[in-house]
């Protein structure tokens, strides 16, 4: 076998090795799909095999019976709140840090960023929020989420608030610009994507999340999506068709912000890791 | 005292207090519970001194089989979804058509839901009808079905398995943008020294990934020592404790009202964590953010 002949047969195989891996990535998916699709008798199993008779009044029962719209917004909330406060507060805090690079405020954005490795405490802060009324309640599940991504969005924007050069403050402060609108008329705008690729991050990390909810949501109807499923998979058992209906109504947002934003997510979870 | 001026300290407070009030504070008065009897049971919380920590270390109990398999876990896991990761990332990073189709299949699980994905496998992997056994059966492979969640000797293994499955798509992406981030002048100058793929391989991608690799670790030991989605949508610690993990444990502590005991795992956990942390810090923090 000539050079060129084996190149392309190695091209062939690597070719065939990446359908077999998304295609085992993609059975997940795809069952989840089809079965949501299917009527009751079809779906006591799980089955690759294409819906009989296409069934879409499934979604209608779920949003119905699994209470779907009340969670849908909860967890719209939840997620949008948290993340325009971790953006925010995180984004302001990033910017001390990276510009005032004396001792004490290194030591200060460690402290930070180490939240990103501590473990939550999770009986002690039940603690704390029954203390602070926070317990059982909407502004305290935000607050949370907001504090639990604080760390690494600070991390995030760090980076690239060393990027905007500092004769900006300078030039802006010499016009009479006060600190408040230097930072969100000058140096936010240059922020943008890195905001955007950390308020990405938030968003689908707390739409995801559901441990905070199992903890301190004792009321059904403050809960998000993502406990309304468990939930409806402890009710509705046997029944596929519906637990699959309901996965699809609480991924499709998710899904459908990773096809829109895959670049700022993708970029997001690499950066740090990859030296450019 | 200009950087003051211009750089107010107040801008970080709200994060500062946020993060201090809701996520260090906790694990910091948990410390202190931890020598305590506190429970929902009693109205009071008397001081018990190592009466938790002995409990936890003793081998009349399961604790130490919850760390443990909580190491495992964390091992096994990081280890292989590396492995497979470096291994899929070196065959497809170059010349593939639809790579970015690929890609974006592989990646998908990372973005969804733990929980959701564990509820699909609890279908795929059930043993009389889920989709893994009836392919073995219908490849005339019986002899490999498996009661997966079930079997003693098994279910933690499958559980380590699906979250390979969820986690080797990340890995793989990282360490795609990490290959292709090297300048491709390396290669071409080696080649002319005459060297073969392995001795590239060796000596160029594996030192370029070397911080990338790093990363991915941290991060994925970070995740395996704090996992709890996957282990309670599959199989919420059992048959027998036998795929109970450190933090499935405290949730059931917390259940169960024994805040006292539930508490002192957590702190051991956080001590370990804040002592162990600085270092992967340091890893994290090396280089300067990148974009991907």
């Amino acid at each position: 076998m000539n050079g060129k002949k084996k190149k392309t047969a190695v091209n062939v195989l690597k070719n065939v090795l990446a359908w077999m891996v998304s295609l085992i990535m993609l059975i997940p998916l795809v069952l989840i799909v089809v079965n949501a699709f299917k009527p009751d008798a079809e779906a006591l199993t799980l089955t690759l095999s294409l819906p009989e008779t296409w069934t879409f009044s499934n979604f209608a029962t779920v949003i119905e019976k699994g209470k779907l719209i009340r969670s849908f917004l909860n967890s719209l909330l939840y997620a949008g709140c948290a993340t325009v406060i971790a953006v925010v507060l995180g984004s302001m805090a990033a910017y001390i840090f990276s510009r005032r690079r004396d001792r004490f405020n290194n030591s200060v954005y460690m402290y930070m960023v180490l939240g990103i490795v501590i473990p939550i405490n999770y009986v002690a802060l039940m603690k704390v929020m029954q203390v602070t009324h926070l317990n059982n309640s909407v502004p305290g599940i935000i607050l949370l989420y907001a504090a639990t991504q604080l760390p690494f969005t600070v991390f995030l924007i760090y980076g690239f608030v060393s990027k905007v050069p500092t004769d900006l403050d300078e030039a802006a402060v010499i016009d009479g610009c006060g600190p408040v609108r230097l930072y969100f008329n000058i140096i936010l705008p240059m922020l943008r994507s890195s905001m955007v690729t950390a308020a990405v991050l938030c968003f689908l990390n707390t739409w995801n999340e559901f441990v905070m909810p199992l903890y301190f949501l004792n009321s059904s109807e403050k809960w998000p999506m993502t406990l309304a499923v468990y939930n409806f998979f402890g009710q509705y058992e046997k029944s596929w068709n519906l637990i699959c209906a309901d996965i699809l109504l609480t991924c499709l947002p998710v899904i459908i912000m990773y096809l829109v934003c895959q670049k700022y997510i993708v970029g997001g979870q690499t950066a740090g890791a990859v030296k450019g | 005292m200009k950087k003051e001026r211009i750089y107010p300290w107040y801008f970080a407070a709200g994060a500062i207090f946020l993060y201090t009030a809701l996520c260090v504070i906790p694990g910091i008065i948990g410390i202190g519970y931890s020598f305590t009897d506190w429970s929902a049971y009693a109205k009071e919380v008397h001081f018990a001194g190592l009466k938790n920590f002995k409990e936890i270390f003793s081998a009349d109990t399961n604790y130490l089989k919850y760390i443990t398999n909580t190491l495992l876990f964390t091992v096994v896991t990081t280890a292989a979804k590396s492995g497979l990761g470096l291994l899929f990332a070196l065959a497809l990073s170059k010349n593939i058509k639809m790579k970015n189709f690929h890609r974006g299949v592989m990646y998908m699980p990372s973005v969804l839901s733990i929980l959701i994905i564990g509820l699909v496998f609890t279908s795929i992997l059930n043993p009389k009808t889920g989709l893994l056994n009836e392919t073995l059966r219908a490849a005339g492979m019986d002899s490999l079905t498996q009661q997966w969640l079930t079997n003693p000797k098994i279910a933690f293994w499958s559980v380590m398995g699906v979250d390979i499955w969820r986690g080797t798509g990340y890995i793989m992406t990282m360490l795609i943008v990490g290959i292709l981030a090297i300048p491709q002048v390396y290669y071409e100058a080696s080649s002319i020294d005459g060297a073969n793929g392995w001795n590239k391989f060796l000596h160029i991608t594996l030192p370029m990934l070397r911080q990338t690799m790093a990363v991915t670790i941290v991060l994925n030991v970070l995740y395996g020592m704090k996992v709890f989605d996957m282990v309670y949508a599959l199989t919420n610690g059992g048959p027998g404790h036998t795929t109970e993990v450190m933090y499935t444990a405290v949730f059931k502590q917390f259940s169960q009202g024994l805040y006292a005991e539930g508490t002192t795992i957590s702190s051991v956990m956080f001590i370990f964590m804040v002592i162990t942390g600085f270092f992967m810090i340091k890893i994290l923090t090396k280089d300067e953010v990148v974009e991907g």
